[in-house]
């Protein structure tokens, strides 16, 4: 089945002509005309025959012998990447109509690798969220259930849709942005594999900002190698971007397959949470035992700052975007409401434009700059993420990687977690810190707890170097073996 | 004595401080590749990241940091090699990104001084705090149209230097006469053109009263003067208000003013309490700037000559007075000008004549120094006449002024009306023997020794050649005859 392939796999079927681009494009068109009714994964399906001319373009330089990294492979682009004419809305109200009329660093790169879009997926509103019930736009669906249990669960978030498109064959793989495990969440509660880049490692520009020091795109994919792929697409210097970085981009789809003897494996301490859920604690000890298996040295290393992680993720985040977001006003974006006043405009605007989570974050936020808490809060919160990241960068002197459960649960049912935001907030506590360091991260799906949901295990590095994460990452994938698919996807019932 | 306001509880200082806005010369804004030229048609000068398109990223325009550091130099200020850009958060229409990006908490240039001459010739001091760069907002249009305000994002993001000096200010006239050094010193840099008008350069001005040796108390800032003579004259009426609700028993609030030229008076804009909380942060998308030493050095090396400078190398090399070099380093573009007539030439003749007969003349057509019909050129070979004693002075007055009719050169004028000095000896002679014969009784009286008359004699010889005569020859050989 052409929507069960990996982007490798698939790569290879154009290659050697068993299939051309445009049969795999119509393939992935038909599951998302069968299933995102359903899912609700993609906000904008482009257009039929786009997508099959850009097909047809690829299928013409497989046959002149000059096809390109990505060429005629069908992704899907999560909702946030600003695309040329095609509308880009971050599932928020706010862009409901927004069409841009430029395309993002990161997209551009992927449609010059020659990739296929499909379209674009669903995320939380302004990618603030971990269970994709935010978005403007309706929730998505995990297309995974739990054994004998039909409640709806979420894709986590806030790449959702990307995340249930990829793992019910509606893409072949998709782009994500990860904040504080907007990638690597939803990878894992969704069975597939997601990396989030070294911070600077892709472009920001086009991409709609959350939080600029921490918004970082990313692959989301069915398999390691495929995320080394899709990487090495994205990835590169942009003169666009000041913070992006000029490092050359290392061909990444080579890392998987290399040997990880001798590479040394930290299992930080601070990560065994209280209640940690037990088949969470299993699943690590098995890959601690892989890794170890592998020929990997485990050592037991120490992130002391861990624990202030998530209190100051929600301050930083929530500051920037604060910031980030007043541009929606109502006065060039956004559907204007009318009032007496100039601020009478930006508050109805405001007030009825964002959703409620986007409008909780936005509050907290101005709260934590405002005059008389700036110190308590924002200030005090730089300096911590300043210990959380030499944390990181000491362990890195001991060890190469380290390696820590992705998320505290799998995935949890709509309804579940709603009424408290800081247990939602809880879902990031393994995710954040990576995000606060700016260290690359990757979510590999390593088995299933007992009712059948799908666990991801993380491989942490260090800065820039994604190569050693998608190593370690691959020989886990490979002990692990996850071939499981979900109760929902496009070869399911066909 | 300096400036006091005599109140009724005694004498009061007043304490100014500016907060100059100077919009930097450069091609495109301070992040983005748009252009910056004034008066184009509304929103024709606007990017994607001017408007503040979702996903658009800033990027610092090098040419602008140059032009700050430029300034900084020429402010004698220190550079810092990092500095960072914060952002500063407001909602407004003419705000694209609601937020601005400013300089807050460092600066890329630090304390610094400005010398300013005041009308008794006296110089002070005036203390810079510090310069940084910030983007300029958009402009709000709000007469045309009965209820709509219409949004201009031609100078969003336009880059700007905030340049604030020390509470050293002391007098209205200080105040004019900072801001007219420093303006002279931007445009010798080529930084800032200084255009009150066009909104190029603008001031805040702090103002606040005090007794003689008290503390400071508080101050206002009266935002937006858009000229010399309205920021003093604001600087008055503001202490004055101040002075009388301190002495009427009552207390000063700090708070934003505004001053109306049409009433002479200030208003409130924004009391404290209205106060906006900016909410200032780092801004993420922007690294730390981070220049070096070296490039710092070669935007030092080639600096132009500063006013200051120049008065000096003026008066030294040229031998001029100091009032008279400061007249002609006002403007670099009279410099340049008093320079080229008077480099290898008679310095001082060549200042009289700049200042003089030159100003006269462009302050009669209307003209500027740069549209002179005199060129530097033909005024500097309009004095080598003089010297190689082709025309005399007094010729040279007439020459001039056909040379500002005309637009032509000196050598032709005297070739074309016969103005070429007398310099035959046998004419001369000539002339002195009639005015001899003429006027034999004076002649007596003279050598009877009545020595004036020899200006007499000198006069009449001059007549007798209708002034072409030179006068040094006429002299000379009119004592030789007179004494024989």
């Amino acid at each position: 089945m052409l929507t069960g392939l990996t982007l490798t796999e698939a790569r290879a079927g154009l290659e050697a002509r068993k299939f051309s681009a445009r049969e795999l494009a119509q393939a992935h068109l038909d599951a998302i005309g069968r299933l995102n009714t359903q899912l609700n994964a993609y906000i904008t399906v482009l257009p039929e025959q786009d997508v099959l001319a850009a097909a047809d373009a690829a299928d013409a330089r497989y046959t002149k012998g000059e096809a390109r990294l990505m060429d005629g492979l069908p992704v899907g682009v999560k909702d946030l990447f600003c695309t040329k004419g095609v509308k880009t809305t971050a599932a928020s109200k706010m862009l409901a109509n927004f069409v841009p009329p430029y395309e993002s660093s990161v997209t551009a790169r992927l449609l010059d690798a020659g990739s296929v879009f499909l379209g674009k997926t669903n995320l939380d509103e302004f990618a603030m969220g971990s269970a994709n019930i935010t978005s403007a736009f309706g929730s998505v669906l995990n297309p995974w259930r739990r054994q004998g249990d039909d409640a709806a669960l979420v894709p986590g978030g806030s790449s959702g849709g990307s995340a249930a498109a990829v793992a019910a064959g509606l893409a072949l793989a998709a782009t994500g942005t990860d904040t504080g495990g907007s990638i690597r969440q939803p990878a894992a509660f969704c069975g597939i594999v997601g990396l989030k880049p070294t911070y600077g490692r892709c472009s920001r520009w086009g991409t709609i900002a959350f939080a600029s020091s921490l918004d970082q795109a990313g692959p989301m994919t069915r398999s390691v190698a495929d995320a080394g792929l899709m990487l090495e697409a994205m990835a590169g210097f942009d003169e666009k971007d000041s913070t992006s970085s000029n490092r050359p981009v290392p061909a990444f789809s080579k890392a998987v397959g290399k040997s990880v003897k001798g590479l040394r494996v930290g299992i930080p301490a601070e990560y065994r949470a209280p209640g940690m859920p037990e088949e969470i604690a299993k699943m690590w000890e098995q890959g601690i035992a892989w890794l170890r298996e592998a020929g990997c040295e485990v050592v037991d290393v120490s992130l002391p700052h861990t624990k202030y992680g998530l209190a100051t993720y929600y301050i930083i985040a929530p500051a920037e975007c604060s910031s980030n977001l007043a541009r929606y006003d109502g006065i060039r974006f956004g559907e204007r409401k009318d009032a007496a006043t100039l601020d009478g405009v930006y508050e109805r605007t405001r007030a009825e434009g964002f959703g409620p989570e986007v409008r909780n974050r936005i509050l907290m936020g101005t709260y934590v700059l405002s005059a008389g808490y700036y110190d308590a809060y924002y200030l005090k919160a730089q300096k911590v993420r300043t210990l959380i990241k030499r944390d990181f960068v000491q362990a890195f002197e001991q060890v190469d990687v380290l390696l820590t459960p992705t998320a505290p649960s799998a995935a949890f049912a709509q309804g579940e977690n709603m009424d408290d935001p800081v247990q939602m907030y809880l879902n990031d506590i393994f995710t954040v810190p990576a995000s606060m360091a700016g260290v690359p991260a990757l979510s590999v799906p390593v088995g299933l707890d007992s009712k059948g949901l799908p666990l991801g295990l993380q491989i942490i590095g260090r800065h820039f170097d994604e190569e050693t994460v998608l190593s370690v990452g691959g020989a886990l994938e490979a002990a692990a073996g996850f071939a499981h698919k979900p109760t929902l996807h496009a070869e399911a019932g066909v | 004595m300096s400036y006091v306001i005599e109140g009724k509880t005694g004498s009061w200082e007043i304490v100014v401080g500016l907060e100059v806005h100077a919009q930097i010369v450069s091609k495109s804004k301070l992040f983005s590749g748009a252009s910056t030229t004034f008066g184009a048609e509304p929103n024709s000068q606007v990017s994607l990241v001017d408007a503040a398109f979702p996903g658009m990223l800033p990027v610092i325009n090098k040419e602008c940091v140059a032009q700050a550091v430029r300034t900084g130099l020429g402010l004698n200020a220190r550079i810092y090699l990092e500095s960072r850009f914060d952002r500063k958060n407001y909602f407004y229409a003419d705000l694209p990104q609601g937020y601005q990006i400013s300089q807050f908490a460092h600066p890329i240039v630090g304390e610094g001084t400005i010398d300013i001459e005041l009308s008794n010739g006296e110089i002070r001091k005036i203390g810079i705090t510090r310069l940084h760069m910030e983007q300029d907002a958009g402009k709000l249009i709000h007469d045309q149209d009965p209820t709509k305000s219409m949004v201009d994002l031609n100078r969003s993001g336009v880059a700007l230097m905030e340049i604030v000096s020390e509470p050293d200010i002391r007098e209205p006239e200080e105040a004019g006469a900072y801001l007219r050094k420093l303006r002279q010193i931007l445009r010798y840099l080529g930084t800032c053109d200084g255009n009150m008008e066009e909104g190029s350069m603008r001031a805040d001005v702090n103002v606040s009263v005090r007794k003689a040796g008290e503390p400071f108390r508080t101050r206002c800032e009266i935002k937006n003067v858009n000229s010399i003579r309205f920021v003093m004259q604001a600087i008055e009426v503001e202490a004055a208000r101040q002075v009388e609700i301190w002495e009427s028993g009552g207390e000063v609030d700090q708070e934003t003013r505004l001053f109306d030229p049409a009433r002479g008076e200030t208003r409130t804009m924004r009391s404290k309490e209205d106060a906006h909380d900016y909410r200032y942060f780092p801004d993420p998308d922007l690294l730390p700037l981070v220049i070096e030493q070296a490039w710092v050095d070669e935007l030092k090396a080639a600096l132009p000559e500063l006013p200051d400078a120049k008065r000096a190398r003026f008066q030294s090399e040229y031998g001029i007075p100091f009032y008279d070099a400061g007249v002609l380093v006002a403007e670099q573009s009279v410099a340049d000008f008093y320079e080229t007539v008077a480099k290898g030439r008679d310095g001082k003749l060549a200042v009289s004549w700049v200042t003089g007969d030159l100003f006269a003349a462009l302050n009669r057509t209307g003209k500027t120094i740069e549209t002179s019909p005199v060129s530097a050129d033909a005024l500097g070979k309009m004095l080598d006449l003089i010297a190689d004693g082709t025309i005399n002075g007094k010729i040279a007055k007439e020459v001039f002024e056909d040379m500002v009719e005309t637009g032509e050169g000196p050598e032709a004028i005297v070739e074309k009306k016969g103005l070429r000095q007398v310099t035959d000896t046998g004419v001369i002679d000539a002339a002195i023997e009639s005015v001899m014969t003429k006027h034999a009784d004076k002649v007596a009286e003279y050598r009877s020794g009545k020595d004036k008359l020899f200006g007499f004699f000198v006069g009449q010889v001059m007549k007798e050649t209708k002034g072409k005569a030179n006068p040094a020859l006429v002299n000379g050989a009119l004592k030789s005859k007179l004494d024989a």
